[in-house]
């Protein structure tokens, strides 16, 4: 690895790093309900829809409301997809998507997945980009911190049945802490050259090619601040419309994991214990930093299908960090990786997208784990076992054992189906081990709610399309749900005072065994299909 | 002596892992249901391969099916050795529960009208009378009479024991004899809810119910199990789509499936968790201590706070005479004559030291009260002192506020000298005993509390594993603090009532601590009803008998310490094998998945890192390995890891790396080593 390629990569890490605690502090003021500085807008919000953000909810309130709201999000893209020709702001006068591939995308962007089977600059109008998919974005991203707010509530309660306020978090995350943090990151990339207007195509003279135009920088913002990751055009973040500098490109790096890694300290804030938040960071950096400089290597010398204006190194540290987080925004084509290279994004996005994953889902799928870890730790030491006070029973693993239980299910199934059925192979680029590898990824990366997709594989079929909106369905709330079950169970319950005889979780010792649960659990499901795809590949 | 190594026991588990076979029994256990089904699944293919028809040799399909009957049988085989003690303890305990005769009472007093009505026919509420060597019926309550009852069959102890009407003796269980005198008995239990019924369904197991813990881990056990279920099953279309693309070898056969499957899932735990659990019960019955559900045997490993009695507990029974204090104008001499005389009649342990004491120091003899014409004075809890009349002298003794009341109310004060004195006595552990004559104080006995020896290193093990122990007295604050400081207790109550002691534990509890106390009167009954773990004294009355969750046969009360380590232990266990069990599967998948896919993807013999002889030697070589892992660790389930009082971090460290890594190492050596076997044999 050359010096240049250590350098830009610890930047990276160190420029990260450095803004967890600002942005974590501000977060947990926003979440805590501290901030008021907009407290006029927030209330006319809560007037006119007629909410008290006041109102306690106990956890199954909670959920049915994200639940009804994120259905109706849904049900909103998709009737916009579908007539999209009779709304104003088209341009190109595109016509209504297919059905199964507007239902595909309703779901892809309301579970924060954001996996896209469609080009958009082929396929979408300005108003379905704006309207639909970014307002998404939005409360997608906001749907998912608040579902951790929840989860850092019950753990902080005492015999207490609520867990907050859903219609408030939601507000509040958006008003406070994505609205602005977008706006500022749109102006700056506009300031690089990432465009923002409504203009029609432009025809380039004497070809038969147009250059496509549209609203940009707005939905690029959020896209990588919200863990979304869809992209405005087919090639995402590698289109020089969408990142064309390298100062554009760290921009939107660290933006991608930015809220990740900052809210395990609001966590910690929250808990009232922030090394619990440092615990749960480190975990995840033990599993991503290795990873960073293993892909660098692998991808050492390896252009194909990478931006020349980007380089290995920030190609790598890119595929590395959108797979971590939920992301799935892309740079350079997956696809074109060495197979090593191939299996690192692969893999970290089986682990359940809790190493970062997506804003909030990443935190409480990593808190989940370390619920498990507790409970086999606690077991180890003799002693029924407690994660920050609250005793780890029955109802809470069965709740945790759904979480993990969901990942391998929907995404080997997935796979297994498709692989088996003509109309999921039709559409494979390359034979082989590496086409096996490009349907797991597409599993992979909708059973888990990234969103990336490898390439080389034209999934948009209605196969692969209602199999892979099932899986995204399932991967969001078959884990939001029992999260929210487990708050509420937590929350209920009294907290066991710290003594001798409690297992500690900041320390290193539990950080290892945290990292172990979670490496084991993603292992264990996935080391037979991804011997048959990029291992098998490497070894040829 | 080891079940392992009784040649009845062992025998008889043999058997019972034959029976244990039937599938409503295996149900109860998922993990191991899927190896079952496993084991007949490939039982039908390998016959059908017998007949030609196979998916591959009948012998390598045939080996692995027997030795995934061999895993279950050997999961049978554990738990059946986990029971064998405890049948053939209640199979003791059967023969003790005899079919008598019982003579009911028509009125509740000795010597009225009876009928004789079988034993099994009494309701709670009957009277019955019950003579010199006869069996007592039922459980119940005595009424009336005193006599020595042999209680061998209950509490293995084979000296009588007394039990009377009133007080705390008064309990006494169906089943035992009465060897003199007679009694007569109030039933307080009705046939099949007898003592010896509920601990004869206690030692066989019939009742066990899953604890709490053991819910919890069954859940994450079964979620492996799936998860296990989707990465193999899901093989079998991968491995198609890889020989069409590849174009050469065959999709994995299902026999592979379902030996990669068996060997995946945590069967080395889901085999021997059973058998934990009943060991662990069993390991209380050892230690004479008799649980009325494993739940509270788990809820005692969790217990973070133990209320000792300061009497028998943390110190001797007895409090010991040591010194004489006398009032000024009082020789030592003067105070030590009327400390023995107020002393002579009272046959208290105290009362008997200081008349030692006087006979030590001043040579005092005892002397004959009758000859003196003396009139004893008892103690009363109205007076709370006792004393002696004798040649116009009014001697009493008693604590510091009675007596001071007593002199007052005779015109005499209480000198300002023996207040200190009384003072420093307390302050020191010690207990002050005020001797008086008429309206004068003579001054003061020393009455000291003898710690254990021992018992402070015990708390400090205990404080390490983050258990707290607090010192329940009659004592006053200045006295029990004084002891608690000696023998190193973190906290204390002093003047406990049952009031005070049930308020202490709901206090805690409270706080989110799991309280643990022991307790034999009828008025520690509320406080071990509210207590987490309440372990009852076996001679104490049924009330407390009926309010704990644990009888200690013994009646020691310094057995709660050892009630919350093989709580632990058996925490420790399952938490230790689940850890181990799952680490295995590395190794396994390093076996299996080269083996499974060497005719399509030769390349994946790269992982074949243990250099396995062929696919199938490797396949069957990790079949092997996980059944004959869950024999070797059936000692260690019956027996539980031991137990060590340190920081749970320490713990957690120790057996991560013994049980984690051990894990993730040992398949390989044993896996290489059953393969190095099978192909030195020619098996292969």
């Amino acid at each position: 690895m050359s010096g240049s390629d250590l350098f830009q990569i610890c930047l990276y890490l160190a420029v990260l790093l450095a803004c967890v605690v600002p942005v974590g502090a501000y977060m947990a003021r926003v979440l805590d309900g501290s901030l008021t500085f907009l407290g006029p807008m927030e209330r006319l919000f809560y007037r006119v829809s007629g909410v008290d953000p006041a109102a306690p909810m106990t956890w199954t309130a909670y959920a049915g409301v994200l639940l009804w709201f994120n259905l109706a999000g849904t049900l909103a893209v998709y009737g916009i997809l579908r007539v999209q020709h009779l709304l104003p702001l088209n341009p190109q006068s595109f016509g209504p998507v297919d059905p199964h591939t507007a239902f595909n995308i309703a779901i892809s962007f309301a579970t924060n997945t954001n996996w896209q089977n469609y080009g958009g600059e082929t396929t979408l109008s300005y108003l379905t980009q704006m309207l639909a998919l970014t307002v998404q974005n939005f409360v997608s991203a906001a749907s998912g911190i608040a579902v951790l707010a929840a989860l850092a509530r019950g753990l902080a309660a005492k015999n207490s049945t609520s867990i907050g306020n859903f219609w408030a978090d939601l507000t509040r995350t958006t008003l406070y802490l994505l609205l602005p943090l977008s706006i500022g990151l749109a102006l700056l990339l506009v300031g690089q050259g990432v465009i923002q207007n409504f203009d029609s195509y432009v025809p380039v003279a004497g070809t038969q090619q147009v250059i496509p135009m549209g609203p940009v920088a707005s939905q690029v913002a959020i896209k990588q601040l919200g863990t979304n990751g869809g992209g405005f055009f087919n090639v995402n973040s590698a289109h020089p419309f969408e990142n064309p500098t390298p100062v554009s490109n760290f921009l939107q790096v660290i933006s991608i994991l930015l809220i990740p890694a900052a809210l395990c300290y609001t966590f910690g804030k929250l808990v009232n214990d922030k090394r619990q938040g440092w615990a749960l960071l480190a975990a995840m950096l033990i599993i991503f930093v290795p990873l960073v400089f293993l892909e660098a290597q692998f991808e050492q010398g390896n252009l194909e299908g990478k931006e020349v204006r980007f380089g290995t190194a920030n190609s790598a540290v890119w595929a590395v960090a959108t797979t971590a987080a939920s992301n799935g925004s892309v740079n350079s084509m997956h696809d074109s990786f060495t197979p090593l290279g191939g299996l690192i994004p692969l893999f970290l996005m089986q682990l359940g997208e809790v190493v970062f994953g997506g804003v909030g889902s990443g935190l409480y799928g990593m808190v989940i784990f370390a619920i498990i870890a507790v409970f086999l730790a606690g077991l180890m030491v003799g002693r029924t076992p407690e994660y920050l006070g609250k005793k780890i029973e029955a109802f809470e693993m069965k709740m945790a054992s759904l979480v993990i239980l969901m990942p391998p299910v929907s995404v080997l199934l997935g796979t297994a189906i498709t692989v088996t059925a003509p109309m999921g192979l039709a559409g494979l680029q390359d034979r082989g081990p590496h086409g096996f590898s490009e349907i797991l990824y597409a599993f992979s990366s909708m059973g888990n709610n990234n969103g990336s997709a490898f390439g080389g594989y034209g999934a948009n079929n209605p196969l692969v399309n209602s199999l892979g909106g099932v899986a995204m369905f399932l991967g969001r709330y078959w884990v939001a749900w029992p999260v929210l079950a487990i708050a509420g169970s937590l929350a209920k319950k009294k907290t066991v005072p710290v003594g001798p005889g409690t297992l500690p979780t900041h320390t290193p010792l539990f950080t290892g065994l945290l990292v172990g649960a979670v490496l084991l659990v993603g292992m264990l499901a996935f080391i037979p299909a991804l011997a048959l795809g990029p291992v098998v590949e490497a070894l040829q | 002596m080891s079940a392992l190594s009784d040649p009845t026991i062992v025998g008889g588990a043999c058997w019972e892992a034959v029976k244990k076979l039937d599938p409503r029994h295996q149900a109860k256990n998922p993990v191991m249901f899927v190896v079952l089904v496993g084991s007949v699944f490939t039982t039908v293919l390998g016959i059908q391969a017998l007949g030609g028809h196979g998916e591959a040799a009948p012998s390598f399909i045939l080996g692995i099916s027997v030795w995934l009957w061999f895993t279950v049988l050997f999961g049978n085989f554990a738990e059946a050795m986990a029971e064998g003690r405890g049948k053939a303890q209640a199979d003791t305990l059967r023969k003790s529960r005899r079919d008598v005769q019982a003579r009911k009472l028509t009125q509740p007093k000795y010597g009225s009208p009876f009928t004789v009505v079988a034993g099994a026919d009494l309701q709670r509420g009957d009277v019955v009378v019950v003579d010199a060597g006869e069996y007592i019926p039922m459980d119940g309550e005595v009424i009336e009479g005193a006599a020595s009852v042999d209680e061998s069959a209950i509490t293995g102890e084979s000296a009588p024991v007394i039990r009377e009407s009133g007080g705390d003796r008064s309990s006494v269980t169906g089943g035992t004899r009465v060897l003199s005198d007679w009694l007569v008995i109030r039933v307080t239990a009705e046939a099949g809810q007898s003592f010896l019924e509920r601990m004869i369904a206690m030692v066989e197991g019939a009742q066990r119910q899953k604890t709490p813990n053991e819910i919890a881990l069954n859940i994450l056990l079964a979620a492996l199990t799936i998860v296990f279920l989707m990465a193999t099953a899901t093989l079998l279309p991968f491995s198609i789509f890889a020989v069409n693309e590849a174009g050469r070898g065959q999709p994995v056969t299902v026999t592979v499936l379902v030996a990669l499957l068996v060997c995946l899932i945590p069967t080395t735990i889901g085999a021997l968790l059973s058998a934990i659990g009943i060991a662990g019960m069993d390991r209380m019955l050892q230690a004479n201590v008799l649980a009325m559900s494993g739940r509270a045997v788990e809820a005692a490993g969790d217990v973070d706070v133990l209320l000792l009695d300061k009497t028998g507990t943390i110190t001797l029974g007895n409090r010991q005479a040591t010194a004489f204090v006398p009032a000024s104008g009082v020789t030592e001499v003067q105070l030590a004559d009327a400390a023995q005389l107020a002393s002579l009649a009272d046959e208290t342990p105290e009362g008997r030291s200081v008349v030692v004491l006087a006979k030590e120091r001043f040579q005092i003899r005892e002397r004959d009260l009758q000859a003196l014409g003396a009139h004893f004075v008892a103690f009363t809890a109205r007076t709370r002192m006792s004393g002696v009349d004798v040649e116009g002298r009014q001697i009493r003794k008693g604590a510091a506020d009675s007596i001071g009341a007593h002199v007052e109310a005779r015109g005499g004060s209480f000198p300002p000298d023996i207040r200190q004195a009384v003072e420093s006595i307390a302050r020191q552990g010690g207990t002050p005993l005020v001797v008086a004559d008429g309206s004068r104080v003579l001054g003061v006995i020393h009455l000291k509390d003898i710690v254990k020896g021992g018992i402070k290193e015990r708390f400090a093990e205990l404080r390490r594993a983050g258990i707290k122990t607090i010192m329940i007295t009659g004592d006053n604050p200045l006295t029990a603090a004084a002891i608690a400081a000696e023998a190193g207790v973190d906290d204390y109550l002093a003047e406990a009532t049952p009031e005070r002691k049930l308020q202490l534990i709901r206090e805690r509890q409270a706080e989110g601590r799991l309280v643990a106390m022991t307790g034999d009167g009828t008025n520690d009954a509320p406080a071990l009803a509210q207590a987490d773990v309440a372990v009852a004294m076996n001679t104490g009355t049924q009330a407390a008998k009926e309010a704990g969750n644990m009888v200690d046969l013994d009646s020691n009360p310094t057995k709660l310490i050892e009630i919350v380590q093989i709580g632990k232990q058996m925490l420790m266990t399952r938490g230790a094998l689940t850890t181990f069990s799952t680490a295995n599967d590395v190794a396994k998948y390093f076996a299996i998945i080269p083996a499974a896919f060497a005719a399509t993807y030769p390349e994946l013999g790269a992982l074949n890192v243990m250099h396995l002889a062929s696919p199938e030697s490797a396949i069957l070589s990790a079949v092997i390995f996980n059944a004959l892992i869950i024999v070797a660790l059936i000692p260690l389930a019956l027996r539980g890891i031991q137990y060590r009082p340190v920081p749970a971090a320490e713990l957690l460290q120790r057996h991560l790396l013994i049980y984690g890594v051990g894990g993730v190492l040992l398949p390989f050596a044993g896996i290489k080593l059953i393969d190095s076997f099978l192909s030195l044999m020619g098996w292969v």
